[in-house]
């Protein structure tokens, strides 16, 4: 398979989850364990473009398959529309869903970068933040959506006064 | 967490899924259903047979009369093909409702078919769009009606040499139309159904001249609401035959309390949820 652009060989036990491939074999930590049991969205990479959750799939289903993490969604120094999204609107507090949050969100972006809210929160509904960031989590998305249509995005709640 | 071991092939034909399968083995598409209930070690197959990669089988195809489903079409795609919001318009709905978005990426509809989950929501379309599942073992292929198939919590008619290929469903005809809703048991659409229902119609004249409704997450398997449809045939489908209809959504069926509601919340929420599908089933046919 390949990884961000990288191809990569190994071999691995059919029980290996592709999360532990991608944490342990190949020493890429972003991609989080979270819940375990599919539900939390914080180990979300995207499988030939789709957004998946990697604990919920065998590392050999993807074999031949291209991998994108969020180790690579970055074009070196210059972050992600969605990344910058979610520093410029404090997108996260503990940020442990982050990673996932933020594949999730590049996946929904693909398909139509200009969502409501509702689309943003249907998007996401796979992600679980407990610190129940979402709020801030969807005005992210809504900047970076912007973003990439290349219009002016929103200003943050704390310039808009109360 | 780490399922027991396992040997796993990835054949390249049905035919060779097919030969390996024996009664330790388990068939995997997309693996949305089996993987976790492996991780929990509630289920421990010896060999795990994926067919994730076996040509052709991921597609959505027009056969005169009917449509056919793959057995690898997944969840997201179900959701949104044409072919199938047109002439199963209640089993997209189901699929576009299923799981969340990264679950609708790689499981699979007739994956969900097979699993039969009590809860699941595809089944219901499937029992209201009359499908069809084509069952395939190595000494020949088998129609099941859908009415047939849930036979009891995670349980289908599928025998452990068998494979479901697709399902096929009949296309709609005029005045004809189908939908589904549920409650998610994280409130609103959001994961398996507290309650789910799915109704099909067909209308003439200004009044129903054939119905089918099915319930999902309320008994031990998805099952047709047999008392509703019946009340429902050859009404005029206004609001009060259709609250009629609805109350009668569990009538011969054993409604099971679980954690996510007793056993008369369970029967209220069948015949709301019966009520809307019919509604939004006839809103579909004109």
């Amino acid at each position: 398979m390949t990884i961000n652009g990288r191809a990569v060989t190994a071999d691995v036990e059919p029980r290996t989850l592709l999360v532990h491939f991608i944490r342990e074999q190949m020493r890429l930590t972003g991609t989080h364990v979270g819940c375990e049991t599919g539900y939390c969205g914080a180990c979300t990479v995207h499988v030939d473009g789709r957004a998946i959750k990697s604990c919920t799939m065998f590392a050999v289903q993807a074999e031949g398959s291209e991998i994108t993490t969020i180790e690579g969604v970055a074009d070196g120094d210059d972050l992600h529309p969605v990344q910058e999204g979610f520093w410029e609107r404090h997108g996260l507090q503990c940020g442990f869903c982050t990673p996932g949050m933020i594949m999730a969100a590049i996946a929904l972006l693909d398909e139509n970068d200009n969502p409501s809210e509702d689309e943003i929160r249907h998007g996401i509904e796979g992600n679980l933040c407990r610190c129940t960031g979402y709020h801030n989590i969807v005005r992210a998305v809504e900047y970076a959506a912007a973003m990439i249509r290349g219009v002016e995005p929103p200003p943050p709640d704390w310039e808009k006064g109360s | 967490m780490y399922p027991r071991q396992f040997e796993y092939i990835a054949p390249a034909s049905i035919e060779d899924a097919l030969a390996a399968l024996d009664d330790d083995s388990k068939v995997m598409a997309g693996g949305m259903s089996l993987i976790p209930l492996m991780k929990l070690r509630l289920f421990s197959p010896g060999l795990v047979v994926d067919i994730g990669r076996i040509p052709g089988l991921d597609e959505v195809a027009d056969i005169g009369d009917q449509i056919e489903i793959g057995a690898l079409v997944r969840h997201a795609t179900t959701a949104t093909h044409p072919l199938i919001r047109e002439n199963a318009t209640a089993l997209a709905m189901a699929a576009a409702l299923t799981g969340d978005v990264q679950v609708r990426n790689q499981g699979t509809t007739c994956g969900a078919l097979a699993h039969s989950d009590v809860a699941a929501d595809q089944p219901a379309g499937a029992l209201a769009c009359q499908a069809i599942m084509v069952a395939r073992s190595s000494s020949g292929t088998r129609e099941i009606p859908a009415g047939d198939f849930f036979v009891d919590s995670l349980t289908s008619a599928l025998e452990a040499d068998e494979i479901l290929t697709s399902i096929r469903i009949p296309k709609t005809g005029p005045g004809e139309g189908s939908a589904y809703d549920k409650l998610g048991r994280r409130g609103g659409h959001s994961d398996y159904a507290v309650a789910g229902a799915a109704a099909w119609v067909r209308t003439s004249n200004g009044s129903i001249a054939d119905a089918r409704v099915a319930v999902t997450g309320v008994g031990t398997r998805p099952q047709l609401a047999e008392s509703s449809a019946e009340a429902l045939i050859g009404s005029d489908g206004s609001d009060s035959a259709i609250k009629a209809a609805a109350e009668k959504a569990v009538e011969g069926i054993t409604v099971l309390e679980d954690l996510y509601g007793s056993e008369e919340y369970k029967t209220h929420l069948a015949k709301v949820y019966v009520g809307r599908a019919v509604r939004a089933a006839l809103a579909n046919a004109f």
